[in-house]
């Protein structure tokens, strides 16, 4: 049975839409009100990373956000409490480095994640290898694990992750950190292709997907999008209301790019 | 002998290979390169004789007649400050640049604290032909100007790390983020016995070249074991190198920790740079900045061997001050004419320490790097009289 995120991103992508899912920094200024104007804006989930100290796959952007965070007092227990009370309206996923978890015990962290209503988990630092503990708490705890693939996973190993996630699969769109770039990688269209044959899983491309433009190229292969430093920039540098429009941007532009696997 | 970890690089509880997808096949490449390459003899015979004539391998066992007699024991010093490049990372990074050029990358990353790790690096990268771009923290290029003048003499590009605490940990994640980016061709030097599997084991390997040869000096000096071994620890490389030829016997093992830097003896299980280990760490998980006089060892983490020696009561990690470090330091070049790296100052720390009641006692101590980096440092600490 799927979850929840998954349910709901498989019924809007077989419905013909473009999945969108903004990245917002957990504890930045700002963020709740950032997550409602994304959701109000054509967000079709959320991501909310929970800074860590050590972010070693995010860039300068990310890690100032999560460095401004954790300055201003943020804990995971803090984003937790604080995301119990924000209606969205669209699921919710973190993001947060494995020591977080690691830290707070994995069936805590699970029942923690699934009383603030939050649907999913992306751990960028738990490889398939290692995912098994916490994987089994999170599925008890009815959390599903978003597992990501690089382009340097092989095919069989690119299938044996697909199989093991749950909610989407997030295909690692180039070979670096998180960060906005002048182009969409060609590495991000090959692995969605690679990914979309391995899997039926929605396939979204995240890591160096920097504007509407570059979205939309992802989409004529690629299920959706996450898209996180040029959001967290906007935040940073804007606030939320910048990152509504930012969304909206986004969104029209996927809408308008066409879809061969969409009717 | 040191067991070797499993399939999923553990030993014990202590290890794994927590890194981003992007990494995985690499560290899986790596570790069948390596282990192809530690059972070939034309492999193992090259770095032989690399470490015999370029790096002046075999280091010598100095035994301190004054210091010893002050003290009431028997200290025999490992003097892996005699390597080229001054001090025992010569040993690992020799290995893994003949590993590199054997796997065809053209191009070395490095990170590196006080920049031992570095230097050995940019000279080993010299040699064989690879490009090589070493990260430092911003703070460490600071306390460590002529260390990062010397690497960039021998061809390397210095980075500095201005993230967080500026320091050690800092510039491995921006190594790390470096080779996430350019995993196809770029092989990444881990300096110490940490990071995901292969690297715990592989550079353990590498520098069990110590403790064999420091097994088979003390068997023609002593005719048997010394009773105690004791080594710094920041990620821990000397101190399994030396632990490695005596960890089968019944030697006392000691890896001391700075007291700002003191994984095992004030962490608790976590997991960073790829690893799970001891790390010092707030209640929520966010990894702590360590704080130690000596950039080698400021370090929150440590290698997973030693959590796992730690965890089974093998060997101890005691701490030792700042204050007690500057006093080791000064005593060991005005009684023995030495001047140790500030690293290996901490075990001497220890070992005055514990003096009283080790009387009689063996003490071997490794002593991984000489302190001639550290001469401006201290000479701000002690001011231009050297403390006289």
């Amino acid at each position: 049975m799927s979850g929840v995120l998954e349910s709901h991103l498989r019924a809007r992508r077989d419905a013909g839409r473009a999945l969108l899912v903004p990245y917002v920094t957990g504890g930045l200024a700002g963020w709740a009100d950032a997550i409602r104007a994304a959701a109000a804006h054509g967000a079709d989930a959320i991501e909310v990373g929970i800074p860590f100290s050590d972010p070693v796959m995010d860039g300068p952007v990310i890690q100032a956000a999560s460095e401004r965070a954790l300055e201003a007092g943020a804990t995971p227990v803090s984003i937790l409490d604080e995301l119990r009370g924000i209606d969205a309206g669209v699921p919710v996923a973190v993001m947060c480095y494995y020591n977080t978890v690691h830290s707070m015990g994995h069936e805590r962290f699970a029942a923690r994640l699934a009383s603030s209503g939050v649907s999913a988990a992306i751990v960028p630092d738990l490889s398939l290898e290692e995912v098994a503990p916490w994987a089994i708490a999170a599925d008890g705890a009815g959390v599903e694990t978003v597992m990501l693939v690089a382009p340097t996973s092989p095919d069989e190993r690119l299938a044996t992750i697909a199989a093991r996630s749950r909610g989407f699969l997030y295909t690692v769109g180039l070979l670096g950190v998180t960060g906005e770039r002048d182009e969409l990688a060609s590495t991000a269209v090959a692995l969605a292709s690679r990914a979309k044959r391995a899997t039926d899983l929605p396939v979204l491309v995240g890591v160096g997907v920097s504007n509407a433009a570059q979205a939309a190229e992802a989409v004529g292969v690629a299920d959706g999008v996450v898209q996180g430093a040029s959001v967290v920039r906007r935040l940073m540098e804007h606030g939320p209301d910048a990152v509504g429009e930012y969304v909206a941007e986004v969104r029209a532009a996927i809408d308008a790019a066409g879809h061969p696997a969409r009717g | 002998m040191l067991t070797a970890p499993g399939a999923d690089g553990r030993f014990g509880e202590f290890g794994g290979r927590f890194v981003p997808e992007t990494l995985v096949p690499a560290c899986l490449e790596l570790e069948r390169a390596f282990d192809d390459a530690w059972s070939d003899a034309l492999f193992r015979s090259e770095l032989s004789e690399l470490l015999a004539q370029f790096a002046g391998r075999p280091s010598i066992l100095t035994e301190c007649h004054n210091l010893g007699s002050r003290l009431g024991i028997r200290l025999i010093l490992k003097r892996e400050d005699l390597n080229h490049t001054g001090s025992h990372k010569i040993n690992n990074v020799l290995g893994q640049a003949l590993l590199a050029r054997r796997m065809g990358k053209r191009r070395m990353v490095a990170e590196t604290g006080a920049g031992q790790h570095g230097v050995a690096s940019a000279t080993a990268a010299a040699l064989l032909g690879l490009e090589c771009r070493v990260y430092m923290g911003e703070v460490d290029m600071q306390r460590q100007a002529l260390n990062v003048f010397r690497m960039r003499l021998l061809g390397a590009e210095v980075v500095p790390a201005t993230s967080g605490s500026r320091t050690l940990k800092d510039a491995v994640n921006e190594a790390m983020r470096d080779w996430v980016a350019t995993v196809e061709h770029t092989y990444y030097a881990i300096g110490s016995v940490m990071g995901p599997h292969p690297y715990p084991l592989m550079v353990r390997q590498f520098q069990s070249v110590i403790g064999d040869e420091a097994k088979a000096q003390c068997s023609a000096l002593l005719g048997r074991d010394p009773d105690v071994v004791v080594a710094c620890v920041g990620g821990g490389s000397n101190a399994i190198g030396i632990f490695s030829g005596f960890v089968d016997g019944s030697s006392r093992l000691v890896g001391v920790e700075p007291a700002g830097g003191a994984a095992v003896g004030r962490g608790v299980p976590g997991v960073v740079h790829g690893m799970r280990s001891y790390l010092m760490q707030d209640e929520h998980g966010q990894v702590q900045e360590a704080h130690s006089i000596s950039a080698g060892l400021d370090y929150p983490g440590v290698g997973p061997e030693h959590s796992h020696l730690a965890a089974t009561g093998r060997a101890e990690y005691p701490s030792v001050t700042d204050d007690e470090v500057i006093a080791a330091f000064q005593l060991m070049a005005r009684t023995e004419g030495i001047i140790p790296a500030l690293e290996c100052a901490h075990a001497l720390a220890w070992i005055v320490r514990e003096a009283p009641a080790m009387q009689g006692r063996t003490v071997l101590m490794n002593l991984s790097g000489r302190g001639d980096k550290d001469v401006a440092q201290m000479m701000d600490v002690l001011g231009e009289s050297g403390g006289a």
